[in-house]
């Protein structure tokens, strides 16, 4: 368990610069997800951080102690690093336990070990003599953590290690990693693209843009407060509206918003309301109004796309989520309020 | 150095002065082969392509009986030489020593290398392909030329070509059935006149014409790669119901599995049982097998040693110079035996000479022979091996040394195993190189069946021949696996 600090770190691959300056401090013992979409740098700064690569710039430290830096790097077989790449990557001509134990020492190899972490990955103990071949994918991806724990490692580096699994499994293996991660009190580095993921397993996520870390806050934190429109889409729907802020309130085209009392005065900004915000309500006078332009259904839930008449200009389109249960019809005329604070963003 | 015996005969070509040259290419004998060797060429291509195409779709698509059982049938003609197929069509009648029962004899030894291929493209196809098109109206006919063919164009021309190298580097066969190609006839002026410039101008035409088909066999090797990427089909197609041509495809394939294995089998028995020449000298035949083996297992080791950093390059670090060394290896597959060994020859008696017919010459010429064979095992196995298992391995400790040993080593054991197996193979039933090249006084099974046989002691030449087919059956079941791999699952 260590504490990982990456500082300033660059790579570029020829001409293409893939990370330009990436910062980041994962706490001892926490979860970090890095999301992002696919080509943001986030692979290629866990391969730095595994050893596999070396960073052009920057220095990666566990501890205070510089592990990758200029004119020094740690080869990966003494970093005490575990990495669980994208498939599990069992080794297929070994078994569950070879598997397992094949980062320990031979002396270290023994049934106890094994026992315990069969247990940890909650893996009954009758795999032991299966081949990788033979087990379903949830498996093979907590085999492929309990053999990067076994050794004991520093910190594990998860590199998107449930997008080969089917939906309904994903969930139920992600529990069960970030449950064994917290057991083990590992540092881990979860890499990922899909924000439930990010924010359901992790203790803290950095969002990844463009070969930069542009935020890293608790979930909670990341969903309310976003720094900018393109981090508060990455992690669920938002609408974007120009608004007027002062005293307290936004003006917009839906109406008075409120706005956790800050440093904006009087001045032309951008709110973000999500769409769990906006409730559609009876139409009645005096309340704003809106047609619902189209309804997409997803089962427990449906998204309305309203258009609401906004001044003098066109008609703007909004997006809220609404039960599943309570659906309003195509063309029909509805109110809408918002609920709760919404964010501001600059 | 596997490009020394392409190299040397180009050299040797260019040294001539263009008017000796001109001398020795235009004449009459030269244009009588060249008419033989084109005619054997496109006669047995084309044969084989036919015979080869049939089989395939009838084993694969159709609902003929006992499929596996066929597929085994048809694959095993590899297993028998082709101068030990020779030898049983000519014990038994004489009218086969002509073009056409040349062109029969050679099409029956080399048509599986297109049934082959065709049964893996024709098994790997999408048949969501060929489901679309009889939906949009097309006949079975129509659909086998627009939809299949197109799919397994890249499988057959392959195979073709692969015939066709086959064709023009084979000796033994064709020298038996009185059938003079560049091959026989480069033999022939070698016999007469140790390093003769008849011989190797001859050995010039016939390089070119390897080139040429190497050529092109390289541009469809591409194609085959790129098609069959991802194309495992989950699901296998309904096969055809032949109904009332039933008896007849049987009818027909019994046929064929009569005449390419039925008749040189049962000719071999018949001199093993009545041949008056026929003796078994056990201590004669155990010192052949053993020599055979023990040159066998030397070359194994050769090719696979040299065939390893090969491979590794090839897949690990792909490069321009990666590129051109894997070509090299193949560029010299494509040389008949005649050729290598000719130049072998030449280059030992001019530089070397102490290396000249001794063993490790004779090693070499099988290494830079069937060095190919080892190599494309090899490589197959090491893509299994995937770079991200050794990151893994070091992740979790191991430095790249030890990595290798304990990940890429046991996957990739296998593929090594089963390369080293095909040049053993290969080997111990080659003829023509080790004709050239080895050491006085050596005899294998080969060589020693050559010599009853070319000296019409049929009865002789019969037990070494049950040897060879013995020595080639592992082999053979080896390769129709792979291609039919799938049903043992």
């Amino acid at each position: 368990m260590s504490q990982v600090t990456l500082a300033g770190i660059r790579k570029s691959f020829g001409a293409r610069s893939v990370l330009k300056g990436c910062d980041l401090n994962v706490a001892n013992g926490e979860i970090m997800a890095v999301l992002g979409p696919s080509g943001c740098g986030k692979t290629t700064m866990l391969r730095i951080v595994a050893g596999f690569l070396d960073p052009d710039a920057g220095t990666l430290s566990f501890d205070g102690t510089t592990v990758a830096g200029p004119r020094q790097s740690v080869s990966p077989q003494r970093r005490q690093v575990g990495y669980v790449p994208q498939e599990g990557a069992l080794f297929p001509h070994l078994n569950v336990r070879a598997n397992i134990l094949f980062g320990l020492p031979r002396k270290e190899r023994t049934e106890s070990r094994f026992r315990e972490m069969l247990d940890l990955a909650d893996l009954s103990p009758d795999v032991g003599s299966a081949y990788p071949h033979e087990l379903s994918g949830g498996q093979q991806q907590r085999v492929a953590l309990a053999r990067a724990l076994a050794p004991r490692p520093r910190v594990v580096l998860l590199d998107e290690p449930f997008s080969s699994l089917d939906a309904s499994l994903r969930v139920s293996t992600g529990r069960a990693v970030a449950r064994v991660l917290r057991a083990a009190g590992t540092t881990a580095i979860l890499v990922t693209h899909d924000q439930g993921e990010a924010l359901s397993l992790a203790d803290r996520v950095a969002v990844m843009r463009d070969g930069r870390i542009v935020q890293v806050s608790e979930p909670v934190e990341l969903y309310r407060r976003p720094v900018d429109v393109e981090v508060a889409t990455s992690v669920g729907g938002v609408v974007a509206l120009p608004a007027l802020v002062g005293g307290g309130c936004a003006r917009c085209v839906l109406g008075e918003l409120q706005v956790k009392a800050g440093s904006h005065h009087d001045s032309a900004v951008t709110v973000l309301v999500r769409p769990e915000q906006i409730r559609l309500v009876e139409a009645a006078p005096g309340r704003l109004e809106a047609q619902v332009a189209a309804v997409d259904f997803f089962g427990p839930y449906a998204t309305v796309r309203l258009r609401v008449r906004a001044g003098a200009g066109d008609d703007i389109e909004v997006v809220a989520r609404v039960p599943g249960n309570e659906l309003p019809q195509v063309g029909e005329l509805v109110g809408v309020c918002v609920d709760g604070c919404v964010e501001v963003s600059t | 150095m596997a490009l020394l015996p392409l190299g040397y005969v180009l050299w040797y070509a260019a040294s001539l002065g263009p008017g000796e040259l001109q001398d020795l290419l235009i004449r009459p004998r030269i244009g009588e082969l060249l008419a033989n060797t084109l005619g054997l060429l496109v006669g047995v291509m084309a044969a084989s392509v036919a015979l080869g195409t049939a089989c395939a779709w009838l084993v694969e698509r159709t609902d003929v009986p006992f499929k596996s059982m066929w597929h085994v049938l048809f694959a095993a003609p590899l297993a028998v030489p082709a101068f030990v197929n020779s030898y049983g069509w000519v014990s038994l009648t004489h009218s086969v020593q002509s073009y056409l029962g040349a062109v029969l004899i050679v099409t029956l030894s080399y048509f599986p290398l297109v049934y082959l291929p065709m049964v893996a493209a024709l098994r790997g196809l999408d048949p969501a392909h060929e489901e679309v098109a009889y939906s949009l109206g097309r006949s079975r006919l129509s659909v086998f030329r627009s939809v299949v063919l197109p799919g397994a164009r890249p499988a057959l021309l392959g195979g073709a070509l692969l015939v066709g190298l086959h064709v023009l580097a084979e000796f033994g066969a064709l020298q038996m059935l009185r059938f003079p190609t560049f091959t026989t006839a480069i033999y022939d002026h070698y016999r007469s006149a140790f390093n003769s410039a008849p011989a190797n101008v001859l050995a010039c035409v016939l390089v070119l014409g390897c080139l040429v088909l190497l050529m092109a066999e390289l541009r469809m090797r591409g194609e085959i790669a790129l098609w069959r990427v991802g194309r495992g089909s989950a699901r296998p197609i309904e096969p055809m119901t032949l109904g009332r041509a039933k008896p007849l495809a049987l009818a027909g394939m019994s046929a064929v599995v009569v005449v390419a294995l039925g008749v040189p089998l049962a000719s071999l028995t018949r001199w093993l049982v009545v041949g008056s020449s026929t003796a078994f000298p056990v201590g004669e035949l155990a010192a052949a097998a053993a020599t055979t083996l023990g040159l066998a297992l030397g070359a194994a080791l050769l090719a696979t040693a040299m065939a390893l950093p090969v491979a590794w390059l090839a897949v690990r670090h792909r490069g321009v110079l990666a590129n051109v060394i894997e070509r090299c290896t193949f560029a010299a597959h494509a040389l008949p035996g005649i050729v290598v060994a000719l130049a072998l020859v030449a280059i030992s008696i001019r530089t070397v000479r102490p290396l000249y017919q001794t063993l490790p010459l004779l090693l070499i010429g099988y290494a830079i022979l069937f060095l190919p064979r080892a190599l494309v095992s090899i490589r197959g196995s090491l893509s299994q091996a995937p770079p991200l298992l050794d990151d893994v391995a070091r992740s979790l400790g191991s430095g790249r040394i030890k990595a290798f040993w304990r990940v890429t080593m046991p996957l990739i054991g296998p593929g090594v195993g089963a390369g080293a197996a095909l040049v053993f193979l290969a080997v111990s039933t080659e003829l023509t190189a080790t004709l050239l090249l080895a050491p006085l006084g050596t005899s294998t099974l080969a060589t020693e069946f050559w010599s009853d046989s070319s000296s019409v002691r049929y009865g002789a030449a019969a037990p070494y021949a049950l040897l060879l087919i013995l020595i080639s059956m592992p082999a053979t079941y080896l390769l129709s696996r792979q291609t039919r791999g799938s049903d043992t699952r």
